[in-house]
């Protein structure tokens, strides 16, 4: 389940309409619906099922996938450099992507580090075992695109190029955070990288992604800019089942804005698993329904992610509209740092581990020998120097000081209001020192 | 990486010294009370100001045209600061249900998406969280929306972006992100419209931090506040009331804001300083014209802004008369009037003669008959007979 470019499929993920595929998925359902109230172990072996007999139905089939060669057929034209005609990537996208997964796995691993020894505290939510995802899309996009994410925000911040040292300053509620300490671990914004947040209730990042992309459509068509900035929305399975994705999903259709819906699925809320809470668990059929293209890909396949995202990206920039990708992933640590993580039944998390997206993505490289272990160890090192310096770097960051309280509540600080003596608020000394009662 | 996000105090003291982030040409109308003067219509700071609920009669048209300004409903002053604003900066855009083609659901933004488009004054489906985070995502990246719910009630379904997104994002991302929305609508208790249509939402905002809340009562002040509503940069909830739209006043030719931090002087007075709001300024009024037959002086104030409060005007009253009457329509529990009555009580304990008065709506869902509904309002005659009291 590795790299490799399953030639078998060989239609366009997004032109297909899913009615065809709709089918076959539904034989394979058969073998488990969601009727069961059994447990979620259980359950959790008949997805597995349902989803092998998915994807050897549609190796079989031809049915909606990942990889479509005319995709590829597109890279053979335009990687003129790759030695190998059959190859997704070149060496440069291959080192790019296997550096910016390693940055992200680094990273969480050092925040558990840091937040066991009493650095970072609150909710921490870690992204190890997703990095696929984060990479594969967010690699493709230019500084002015958006990201909008939810509490699961580190990884998608640093992929999109927020310097890991603001990372780890806000996680540490130092000043030079990346919101000044005033947001932590879920809200990570980022105004030069076009990172919109960060938010801790599910569900609440979608209708302002929908709005970002709003923009970008109102830009080209009423200020007339040369304008085709993307947004991506990333969030999870339990979020699909929220009213604000529904919502979304239709103003982003209806509108045809420039935004890719991507749903992480790692099967499980919390303790929730995606089985026990939806009604049809195959979240990509959910696109068609409110009139968009709905695929379902490997999320723990950086190269599948990466042609999925290439092709839904290029779909808005081009204005056709939204797409729905949804790409089955994991988890390798529990929901947050916080979380015992017992339900979780361990062969289910012994067979993810083997599908890591970083080991699988270093195969990939070796097999095809676009890198060798030492090019890949140099990486390592360099990464791990980053982290290194991040952590020094907010260790060594002041602590917010009692005069930035109220700063920031208001862009405008009139909005604190007159006080008794007929001035502003704001300029009484007080708010400076951040010792007013507001 | 510099952190120079925050707002230095340098900063803000300029940024209070000039009057408003607008075009230095365009006059600001300030209160009596404040030292700048206000160039525009001194008139009607001088109390000459329309206590008629009413629209006025038909004037002779030879003298209507020699008057300055010219005569709008309310909904229209409302319209006519939309599309000056709509005009100004193309950045300005409308959105919520039936705002486009059908013209608003009281008309506030007709005509306005046959000149914009339809992607300016956007159509939205019924998804009002979805709609209002939308407008925040929108504000975020460069854009001034100004989302209309139908009737204010239905922000009940959009609080969660209102608190969570409007209110927090420019402090959660450390002042990276400005929000500048403006979301507007009627509310208030209309003509027997039934509980969840006649709701006062005004309450149920008021804790959340970051936002401002005003409320028009006039044409004028309509006018000026959605015109400074749309140029803030925080986000501004503006409440609008649907027994007021027909509120007929001359209004300026000349292009105008009001502050959104002051509150209006409407009568002045020796007596007692009587603080209330929207719709409930007319029935004030009305009781104002009884009680000053009985020989009585209110002061009558429109503290206009919800949140913050303008501790000033209401401050200076308060030194003047000693006794503080709050007439409101919101609902007694933690209601507009709790929150006034808890900020005078900490600032101006001092001057108080007597406990300060608050009459709110009854804490009972708006009932349909019509005999009912007129008593979980507060009425003139109850106004009087505090008034009355107060002053014994």
């Amino acid at each position: 389940m590795a790299c490799s470019a399953t030639a078998k499929i060989i239609h366009n993920p997004l032109v297909l309409s899913s009615s065809r595929s709709a089918e076959k998925y539904e034989s394979c359902c058969k073998i488990s619906g969601p009727s069961s109230l059994l447990g979620s172990k259980f359950l959790g072996k008949k997805l597995l099922s349902a989803k092998s007999a998915i994807s050897l139905a549609s190796r079989r089939s031809g049915a909606v996938v990942a990889v479509s060669s005319d995709v590829v057929k597109e890279k053979k034209v335009k990687s003129g450099s790759s030695a190998a005609s059959n190859l997704l990537i070149t060496k440069e996208e291959g080192l790019v992507l296997y550096e910016d997964m390693y940055l992200g796995r680094a990273f969480e691993d050092m925040c558990a580090q840091m937040y066991y020894r009493g650095k970072m505290f609150g909710f921490v939510h870690l992204y190890n075992g997703q990095e696929a995802v984060s990479t594969g899309f967010i690699k493709l996009l230019k500084q002015e695109d958006c990201v909008v994410s939810t509490y699961r925000d580190h990884v998608h911040s640093l992929s999109k190029g927020v310097p890991a040292r603001q990372v780890m300053s806000e996680l540490f509620g130092k000043t030079t955070g990346c919101c000044r300490g005033q947001g932590g671990s879920m809200h990570m914004f980022s105004k030069e990288h076009n990172v919109l947040g960060g938010f801790a209730f599910i569900g609440e990042g979608i209708p302002v992604a929908t709005g970002a992309a709003f923009t970008s459509k109102y830009k080209r068509e009423v200020l007339k800019e040369d304008c085709d900035e993307v947004t991506l929305a990333f969030f999870g399975d339990g979020t699909c089942n929220n009213g604000q994705f529904f919502e979304c999903l239709n103003m982003a259709a209806l509108w045809k804005l420039p935004i890719v819906f991507v749903v992480e699925n790692n099967l499980w809320a919390i303790g929730m698993s995606h089985l026990r809470s939806t009604s049809d668990p195959q979240i990509w059929k959910k696109g068609p329904a409110f009139g968009m293209p709905g695929v379902h890909v490997d999320g723990m396949d950086v190269l599948k992610v990466r042609e999925v995202a290439q092709e839904a990206i290029g779909r808005a920039r081009r204005g056709e509209g939204p797409t729905l990708v949804e790409c089955e992933t994991y988890r390798f640590r529990g929901h947050s740092l916080a979380d015992p993580d017992e339900l979780r039944d361990p062969a289910e998390k012994a067979r993810y581990a083997t599908r890591d997206p970083i080991t699988a993505l270093k195969k990939y490289l070796f097999e095809n020998n676009l890198a060798n272990e030492a090019e890949l160890k140099a990486v390592d090192k360099k990464i791990d120097e980053i982290i290194e310096d991040s952590v020094e770097f907010a260790d060594a960051s002041p602590v917010p000081a009692r005069n930035q309280l109220l700063e920031n509540v208001f862009a405008d600080p009139r909005g604190f209001g007159i006080g008794p003596d007929g001035k502003y608020r704001c300029e009484d000394p007080k708010f400076t020192e951040g010792t007013a009662q507001v | 990486m510099a952190a120079s996000f925050g707002v230095s105090s340098a900063a803000a003291a300029n940024a209070v010294k000039s009057p408003a982030l607008s075009p230095p040409s365009l006059p600001v109308i300030r209160s009596e009370a404040r030292p700048i003067s206000c160039r525009v219509n001194k008139s009607r700071k001088a109390g000459k100001i329309t206590t008629k609920a009413v629209a006025a009669q038909a004037e002779n048209p030879a003298s209507a045209a020699s008057k300055p300004g010219h005569e709008v409903l309310l909904f229209e002053a409302l319209r006519e600061g939309l599309e000056e604003e709509m005009e100004r900066d193309p950045r300005v855009c409308i959105f919520g249900e039936d705002v486009g083609h059908y013209g608003g659901s009281y008309k506030v933004s007709k005509g306005l998406a046959d000149k914009y488009g339809d992607l300016r004054v956007l159509d939205t489906p019924i998804a009002e969280n979805s709609f209002i985070g939308m407008a925040v995502g929108a504000a975020m990246t460069g854009l001034r929306p100004v989302v209309e719910g139908m009737n204010m009630g239905f922000l009940l379904l959009a609080f969660n972006q209102i608190s969570d997104n409007c209110g927090m994002l420019h402090y959660t991302s450390g002042g990276q992100f400005t929000i500048p929305t403006v979301i507007r609508g009627p509310g208030g208790v209309g003509r027997q419209l039934g509980a969840e249509h006649s709701q006062r939402l005004e309450s149920y905002f008021q804790s959340i931090p970051g936002i401002q809340m005003v409320a028009c009562s006039t044409p004028y002040n309509a006018k000026g506040l959605m015109k400074a509503a749309i140029r803030s940069e925080n986000p501004v909830v503006l409440f609008e009331h649907v027994l007021l739209y027909n509120l007929k006043e001359r209004i300026p030719d000349e292009e105008y804001v009001v502050s959104l931090e002051e509150a209006e002087m409407v009568r002045p007075g020796e007596h007692v300083t009587i603080l209330t709001y929207s719709r409930m300024r007319y029935h004030v009024m009305q009781a104002a014209k009884t009680l000053v037959n009985k020989g009585y002086d209110p002061e009558v104030i429109d503290i206009r802004s919800l949140k913050p409060f303008d501790l000033y005007t209401i401050g200076n009253s308060i030194k003047k008369t000693h006794k503080v009457l709050i007439v409101e329509e919101c609902m007694r529990t933690g209601g507009i009037g709790a929150s006034l009555t808890a900020a005078i009580n900490e600032n101006f304990n001092d001057y108080l003669d007597a406990p300060i008065v608050c009459l709110s709506s009854q804490d009972v869902p708006t009932p349909y008959a019509g005999t009912l509904e007129e008593v979980t309002v507060v009425q003139p005659g109850q106004i009087v007979t505090a008034v009355e009291q107060l002053c014994r």
